[in-house]
């Protein structure tokens, strides 16, 4: 099972991570784990399990290109970020760590801390009371990169970029 | 058909036409890292895609200007392994402590030039706009692989067109027109889209960064200036097609523009100055990409000329770059702010990360002329930034509390 952690609108790179604690300013870049909302959700660092899901509302992840963001919730086992709109560096740094993401508005149809079971491959997500929540399905060429576990596995195996003909 | 400056870019390094929405590999001219990204860049290079080698080391910039200088032994020996590393890649541009922030650095040195493809680490890279470069930011991965094979991936973006007309009152500049068109637009305004700034010729090249470094926040791919009336040789393909195709237009009359600020802890949450009520400042900070260069100092030097900051009111100057460092000290710009009482810091990114040179104290509150006032930006998530022109800060910097420039001349 997945909790749902509920997240409001325009969160920006610095309330996911602060500047201060970049992979560069830390002794030990492993503790990056520690500090995801350090100081927007104190709570959320310490008690994230791997497959919980974020639901937040429009514009996730706007601000700097940072990629520890992200990183810094793959890290802690973030299994898959729901938001109507995502700002687009954070969706492409999130798309080439391989973090799912899906373009819905959750927000009022979930609540914080429920549990859901996330079926990813079927792209649904399966509430206690038995509803399913169908998320939109991205386009192919995201697909392909998400299947491939990231852009750098996908270029080394097929050799190109998205957008780009098969050689 | 007729296309956006974007289309025109990118159908060029696509090498075939390409429109809005449509996804393409396209080759790059120029990449741009910095000293906070480049290890994990160099990281990702070596041990993820197995790349020995930049693809050409001509067209890959470096700069350290993030922690410039660096303000602990981590930083240090991070900016000493991308030393090292650059030495190996013979790459030439290399920009080191005290010589500014990238964007501007790589336009002063001609290594940015109209019509290219140049993507930064920097979220910021919008910036390259101002000489009509399709200027984009992205994450240590997309620059590892750009720096690796010279090619990166786009959708294609639609464009919004913001057009201005008339000319600034006195007091108003180009940071105000970048957030009245933050205030219309919201935070995801432009998101995925590319903004194209129509109106602005009579702008210098550093103040038309003013307006593309700021078109990120408003969520755009790209932000371009038409590079009309600018030294840098324009090729001739690119110019404003009539009949290109825009999803929005927004129109400000630059005449009637009042100052405009962006109070906590939004971008989007702009006002116009005289509707803002008194607000006491703590710290006057001039610097970064947006607002840091020669053009920003020299207004705040005729507004605090012969004058002194309001007593308890810190006023911290950080040139965008040594070349606007320089200038200032020349033609006296300088003196006159430091005999002002101003703190000087050496050219780069400064506080703007909040990792060094200035960072906020809890419930400091400080006029910025940067880009982003988020909780926890330049220091303590108890602290509050407000967003404002460089002659904004200065007339703030005289009274200690947010200022009409048009009150203190």
């Amino acid at each position: 099972m997945s909790r749902v952690w509920i997240f409001g609108q325009d969160i920006n790179t610095d309330q996911i991570i602060p500047g201060r604690f970049a992979p560069i300013m830390l002794k030990n870049e492993d503790d990056l784990r520690k500090y995801p909302f350090v100081e927007h959700r104190p709570e959320f660092a310490g008690s994230v399990q791997p497959g919980d899901i974020i639901v937040a509302g429009n514009n996730f992840g706007c601000g700097s290109s940072r990629e520890y963001a992200p990183l810094a919730l793959k890290m802690v086992g973030v299994g898959a970020i729901i938001a109507p709109l995502f700002a687009r560096i954070f969706f492409r740094n999130a798309l080439n760590l391989g973090i799912p993401c899906f373009t819905a508005d959750l927000t009022t149809q979930l609540h914080d801390g429920q549990e859901v079971e996330l079926v990813l491959e079927d792209g649904v997500i399966i509430t206690e009371s038995g509803e399913k929540i169908a998320l939109p399905p991205p386009p192919v060429f995201l697909r392909e990169v998400w299947a491939a576990g990231g852009i750098v596995p996908f270029y080394r195996q097929h050799g190109r970029f998205p957008g780009e003909a098969p050689r | 058909m007729a296309q956006t400056l974007s289309e025109q870019i990118l159908s060029r390094a696509a090498g075939r036409t390409v429109s809005a929405g449509e996804v393409a590999s396209v080759a790059v001219d120029l990449v741009m890292m910095h000293d906070s990204l480049s290890p994990s860049i160099i990281k990702i290079m070596e041990q993820e895609l197995g790349a020995e080698r930049v693809w050409d080391p001509e067209r890959v910039a470096v700069v350290i200007d993030h922690v410039a200088p660096a303000a602990t032994v981590q930083t240090a020996e991070k900016q000493n392994e991308v030393r090292r590393w650059v030495q190996r890649q013979g790459i030439r541009h290399f920009y080191d402590v005290g010589r500014g922030i990238s964007h501007p650095v790589l336009v002063e040195e001609g290594v940015a030039q109209p019509g290219m493809v140049i993507v930064g680490s920097d979220s910021h890279s919008t910036a390259y706009g101002c000489v009509g470069a399709f200027g984009s930011g992205m994450g240590s991965t997309d620059i590892a692989l750009a720096a690796a094979t010279g090619r990166t991936w786009f959708r294609i973006p639609e464009t919004v067109l913001v057009r201005a007309t008339g000319r600034f009152r006195p007091g108003v500049s180009a940071k105000d027109l970048a957030l009245h068109a933050a205030r219309e637009l919201r935070a995801d305004g432009a998101t995925y889209a590319a903004v194209e700034w129509h109106g602005v010729e009579f702008l210098t090249v550093m103040e038309r960064m003013t307006l593309a470094t700021f078109s990120i926040e408003v969520g755009a791919k790209a932000g371009i200036v038409p590079p009309v009336g600018i030294p840098q040789q324009v090729p001739d393909w690119l110019k404003v097609q009539e009949g290109a195709s825009y999803i929005r237009i927004i129109e400000v009359n630059l005449d009637t523009l009042e100052p405009q600020v962006s109070a906590p802890s939004v971008v989007d949450n702009v006002f116009d100055l005289s509707a803002l009520g008194r607000v006491p400042v703590d710290v006057v900070y001039l610097g970064t990409c947006t607002n840091g260069h020669y053009e920003d100092l020299a207004a705040a030097a005729r507004i605090l000329d012969g004058k002194h900051v309001a007593p308890g009111v810190r006023l911290m100057v950080v040139p965008a770059s040594r070349d606007a460092l320089l200038r200032a000290t020349e033609d006296g710009t300088l003196a006159k702010l430091i005999a002002a009482g101003a703190a000087l810091g050496t050219p780069g990114c400064g506080a703007c990360i909040g990792r060094h040179m200035g960072v906020l104290g809890p419930n400091e509150t400080c006029l910025f002329t940067g880009n982003r006032n988020f909780r926890g930006r330049m220091g303590s998530p108890d602290a509050n930034i407000y967003l404002a022109s460089a002659e904004v800060a200065a007339a703030t910097a005289l009274t200690g509390f947010i200022t009409h420039p048009q009150d203190v001349l």
